[in-house]
């Protein structure tokens, strides 16, 4: 399968994701100019890691508007599978295509550090090679970390089983003490309703190979190959 | 016209840097500094024929970019 990684100016996790995807998991990947106005013909699409536009204004706040994001919404809206990681995640709720926002860790601190989150569900293109309550071991480098939506807008996304990633113990317990950044109910990642639009706070591209430390990640990449080749698309659920 | 536009957390988000910077007024003895919020301020430079006109367009510069309707409001003066 072929993965569309999206460039932004100052995405720096492009490489990583890019790395993972081809080198490891040994498929196919184009690198993607956010003003280009193609995805090339990519099954998947990455908006990786960084800090686009300089994080000016709001993190995620300028790269909403880049051309490349109204084919990433096309995309996304005929049901294709679609990962934000870290930043990447961040655009996907400015734009919209994930509900909420994000603030400041709430240690004002950059957290840079490996983190334990639990495999909430596997029914999205990006969990299904995952095991359901599954712990991974997956790094994080974000300062504004901090998932926050009305307490509505949670409580909708646990009842559609939208929160897919929770920061856990390594047990799997949700403590407060497991939370790095003050996320509301220790959520790191969510999915979109059609299930097929993915963010999450950790990086599983830098988690893909066991000298970096952990090849947890690799779970979630792989899940996106799983899922084309199944042409199990959460756009049949 | 200039219009400025106030953008503040709204009131039910918390605030990590606003309370990091009500803790560093109390480590330098502002005992009285309760509570701290901190946002962002913007001057938009706007050539329009009336008033109303510069406020509906900073309005609309706010609802579509300047602030995130999620966790922030605004506010706008003209003069």
């Amino acid at each position: 399968m072929k993965f569309a990684v999206v460039v932004f100016p100052g995405s720096n996790c492009d490489h990583d994701a890019y790395h993972a995807v081809t080198h490891v998991l040994g498929q196919d990947a184009a690198f993607v100019w956010h003003k280009d106005t193609s995805l090339k013909g990519a099954d998947a699409v990455i908006l990786p890691g960084g800090f686009a536009h300089g994080d000016y204004l709001r993190t995620g706040a300028i790269a909403r508007f880049s051309p490349i994001m109204r084919e990433v919404r096309r995309f996304a809206e005929a049901g294709g599978p679609v990962l934000g990681i870290c930043n990447g995640f961040q655009v996907l709720l400015e734009a919209g295509l994930l509900p909420g926002a994000m603030l400041r860790n709430r240690s004002v601190a950059f957290q840079c550090e490996h983190v334990w989150v639990r495999v909430e569900q596997t029914d999205t293109p990006f969990t299904v090679a995952c095991r359901q309550g599954q712990v991974l071991r997956i790094p994080i480098a974000h300062g504004e970390g901090n998932y926050y939506a009305e307490p509505d807008v949670v409580e909708r996304l646990e009842k559609g089983r939208q929160v897919i990633f929770r920061y856990t113990t390594a047990a799997g317990e949700v403590t407060a003490d497991a939370n790095p950044n003050g996320s509301v109910g220790n959520i790191a990642g969510l999915c979109s309703e059609r299930r097929n639009v993915v963010g999450l706070m950790p990086h599983p591209e830098r988690a893909c190979e066991l000298p970096l430390g952990s090849a947890d990640g690799l779970a979630i990449l792989k899940s996106a190959v799983t899922s084309v080749a199944q042409g199990a698309l959460a756009a049949a659920r | 016209m200039r219009a400025r536009v106030f953008v503040t957390l709204k009131p039910s988000v918390f605030d990590p840097q606003g309370t990091t910077v009500a803790e560093a007024l109390h480590a330098l003895g502002y005992a009285a500094v309760k509570d701290v919020r901190q946002g962002k301020y913007f001057e938009l430079e706007i050539d329009a024929g009336s008033e109303d006109e510069v406020r509906r367009l900073a309005a609309e510069a706010a609802d579509k970019l300047l602030a995130n309707p999620v966790i922030e409001s605004y506010r706008i003066e003209v003069s």
